[in-house]
């Protein structure tokens, strides 16, 4: 099953790379990685989607946990969370097919961040569904050139609420 | 505040921090080190002949005495060749601080000469590692290096030592107090938890302490040996548990897994209420794991919550120090002795099935015409004091050693339990002795193993340290040799020691004493005379050749399938 945590670590060199040997020594997979300092900047944030069953997912966590730089782990599956990646995707976009293009990212509010002759460069957020069934929509279409994020996640205060 | 070299400075914490001897090996990078060495009062420096022989002696020191171990290298070559060492304590939970000098901050990354990124390398093997960039770091540094290494579940750190950080000069100052935000290891057990394993325990009726490395680092052997006496439980120890309970106690089983004991191997898989204590369910133990103690409720008590559920589903675990733990649990019993009284009665008939195990198979080996190690290692347990620190090499001499020495007492016994690390032993007993002069230290040692670190000799003459090095010499890598003849059909693929050194002059040529021994009646007088000498001494015991270690467990089978002879 697929888990996206966040993990809270000291914003030191070779702190990325504890972590990543932690992954890759244990066995464990990293399905996306997105890093970046917090407000304190003394500390980082990573956001890693990993794939595994509760007991390889509690090992992670403790794993994690069990590293000096590492301050805090949360798991956020099964709570109310919101999870976003983006994309660019760059989409050839010659005579008529430049309006479907167009059209497509409308529906899926898409931003256009660059334009030429040949090609249009869009711009998406969304949970990683949303952002495949983009990609899937424009592939016929011919993507030149596509990259995307890691996700980033935030609990929603919903949840807080609904506890009391 | 006082206005220091760095070098300086890096003596003055290991001061603070009550460091009495430093083992290592001086080079390029650690000039400035060395020459604040010179200076350095209270504090003793062991020049070893190999890095690796420093940090096995640095492990030796802190498994025997509970204290950190300090060892300090040179860069580059220096560094990496502590990594052996920093992986043996790694695995077997050791505190100790490795030291490595590094080529200045201004040539790192520059393929200097004597770089390594040692940092990098020693990474996955270190509980934490540090790069020292600005000499106003090192006081707190060190400070947290020796907390992170003796707190929680103790391991190996290294702080490496660029050579411009230790030549600039800033005040000294050591901090009081160590925080480190991301580092609380728990302790006291969750008192519910130990609740249902006191209720567990007085409901069971063929229950099983598993002891492990834990109860040892946790200094927990005499709560231990308390709740085996309340409760009649029988303990059966990990080889990293030896010498938590006494060998030959009434309670005792022996050791469990793979080499362990009959009796061990029967009560774990007929247990129904399994106590792992301080212990990590490795395959040496466990063998199959599904079916290991597959009738048992079980119980684990650990400080790492990773060991907790990771080979094994658990059913009541229990994250905190062995130690605390047990005082707890062994208080809650206390206030139930009606249970108690009545447990120790319901346990009567499980102590007669494990009677009849033992009597069934004992641990035996046959005499011969040739020296058996059986009886090397019997007579050296006979004729050493109860307070003897015994080291052992890895292979057939430590799982001999395991079977037929009765330790008396923890922190005793020196042996590479999870890395397996031949050349471990002689290193490790030179710490030991460092750390207690006047303690009888002996090294059971094989003929492939002690060739790992033989260069260590020099050490052990230069500082008049008497080592005993019981050679249990078969001409093979004999463990190996066993499997091969087990599990290969007898295909002695390069496990034959053709060619070894006559080791008596071997001995002699170091300055040492050696004695050669071939005939059975003469392994007494020999061990009296060994241990009868001034100094360090290599004993070549001439021994059956192809002796195998019994009972043995084949890899991946399950414990209860030993083969007995």
């Amino acid at each position: 099953m697929r888990h996206v945590i966040s993990v809270l670590v000291d914003n030191e060199a070779g702190v990325l790379s504890r972590i990543a040997d932690l992954f890759s020594g244990r066995g464990y997979n990293i399905e996306s990685l997105s890093v970046a300092p917090t407000l304190d900047p003394t500390k980082s944030k990573m956001v890693i989607a990993t794939i595994g069953d509760d007991q390889v997912m509690e090992q992670i966590k403790k794993q994690l946990n069990k590293l000096i730089n590492v301050i805090k782990v949360v798991d956020y599956t099964g709570k109310e969370s919101v999870e976003r990646e983006m994309l660019l995707v760059k989409v050839k976009a010659e005579d008529k097919g430049r309006a479907e293009v167009l059209r497509m990212a409308e529906i899926f509010r898409a931003k256009v961040v660059d334009v030429s002759a040949s090609s249009y460069t869009l711009e998406l957020t969304g949970n990683k569904d949303k952002l495949q069934g983009f990609v899937d929509i424009l592939s016929p279409i011919g993507i030149v050139d596509f990259i995307r994020t890691g996700a980033v996640v935030m609990d929603r205060e919903m949840q807080k609420r609904r506890r009391l | 505040m006082n206005r220091m070299k760095g070098a300086s400075a890096l003596i003055e914490t290991l001061r603070y921090e009550g460091v009495k001897h430093i083992f290592g090996y001086p080079g390029g990078a650690v000039l400035d080190i060395f020459d604040a060495i010179m200076d350095m009062k209270d504090m003793e420096f062991i020049l070893v002949r190999h890095e690796q022989g420093a940090v096995h002696a640095a492990d030796g020191y802190a498994r025997a005495t509970g204290k950190v171990g300090v060892c300090l290298v040179t860069s580059g070559p220096g560094a990496t060749n502590t990594v052996t060492g920093i992986a043996t304590a790694y695995m077997d939970s050791i505190p100790i601080v490795v030291f490595t000098g590094q080529v200045p901050t201004t040539l790192i990354g520059n393929d200097a000469f004597q770089e390594a990124d040692i940092v990098n390398i020693t990474r996955p093997c270190t509980k934490h590692n540090y790069l020292v960039k600005d000499i106003s770091d090192l006081p707190r540094i060190v400070k947290e290096a020796f907390y992170i290494a003796s707190t929680g579940r103790p391991g190996p750190v290294l702080i490496d030592l660029p050579k411009d950080v230790m030549n600039a000069t800033a005040g000294f100052k050591y901090p009081e107090k160590v925080a480190v935000h991301g580092y609380n290891p728990t302790y006291k057990g969750h008192t519910g938890q130990i609740k249902r394993i006191a209720s567990l325990l007085l409901k069971s009726k063929r229950p099983v302490i598993y002891a492990g490395g834990g109860i040892i680092h946790s200094n927990a052997s005499k709560e231990l040996i308390s709740l085996t006496s309340l409760t009649h439980i029988p303990v059966t120890t990990t080889l990293m548990g030896m010498g938590g309970v006494p060998s030959d106690g009434p309670l005792s089983l022996g050791m469990l897994g793979m080499h362990g004991t009959y009796a061990a191997n029967m009560a774990v898989t007929e247990t129904d209420c399994l106590v792992a204590v301080g212990s990590r369910f490795d395959d040496r133990v466990t063998g199959k794991i599904d079916e290991f103690a597959p009738k048992a409720k079980i119980i684990h008590i650990d400080i790492d919550p990773t060991s907790i559920s990771k080979n094994i589903k658990v059913d009541l675990p229990v994250v905190g120090d062995c130690k605390m733990v047990l005082t707890t649990l062994i208080n809650m019993l206390k206030a139930k002795q009606e249970e108690l009284s009545d447990l120790k009665k319901r346990l009567a008939s499980w102590h007669e099935t494990i009677k009849e195990w033992r009597e069934a198979y004992p641990l035996e080996y046959t005499k011969g015409k040739m020296i058996k190690p059986q009886y090397v290692v019997t007579m050296v347990d006979k004729f050493t004091p109860d307070d003897a620190i015994i080291a052992t090499e890895v292979g057939q001499n430590q799982m001999w050693t395991a079977q037929y020495y009765k330790f008396k007492m923890p922190r005793a016994f020196l042996t590479s339990g999870g890395l397996g690390t031949m050349g471990y032993g002689f290193p490790a007993a030179i710490g030991a002795q460092v750390a207690f002069p006047g303690r009888t230290v002996v090294d059971i040692a094989g003929d492939g193993s002690i060739q790992m670190n033989i260069q260590e000799l020099a050490t052990a003459v230069q500082y008049n340290l008497p080592v005993k090095v019981m050679i249990l010499n078969n001409g093979y890598l004999g463990m190996v040799r066993q499997w091969q003849g087990l599990f290969y059909k007898k295909r002695y693929s390069h496990t034959s020691l053709a060619v070894s050194p006559d080791f008596v002059k071997l001995a002699e040529s170091y300055g040492a004493s050696g004695i050669r021994v071939e005939e059975p009646s003469d392994v007494e007088n020999a061990i009296r005379l060994a241990l009868d000498t001034d100094g360090p001494v290599l004993v070549d015991f001439r021994i059956e050749p192809e002796e195998d270690v019994y009972p043995m467990v084949p890899a991946g089978a399950p414990i209860n399938n030993m083969l007995l002879v």
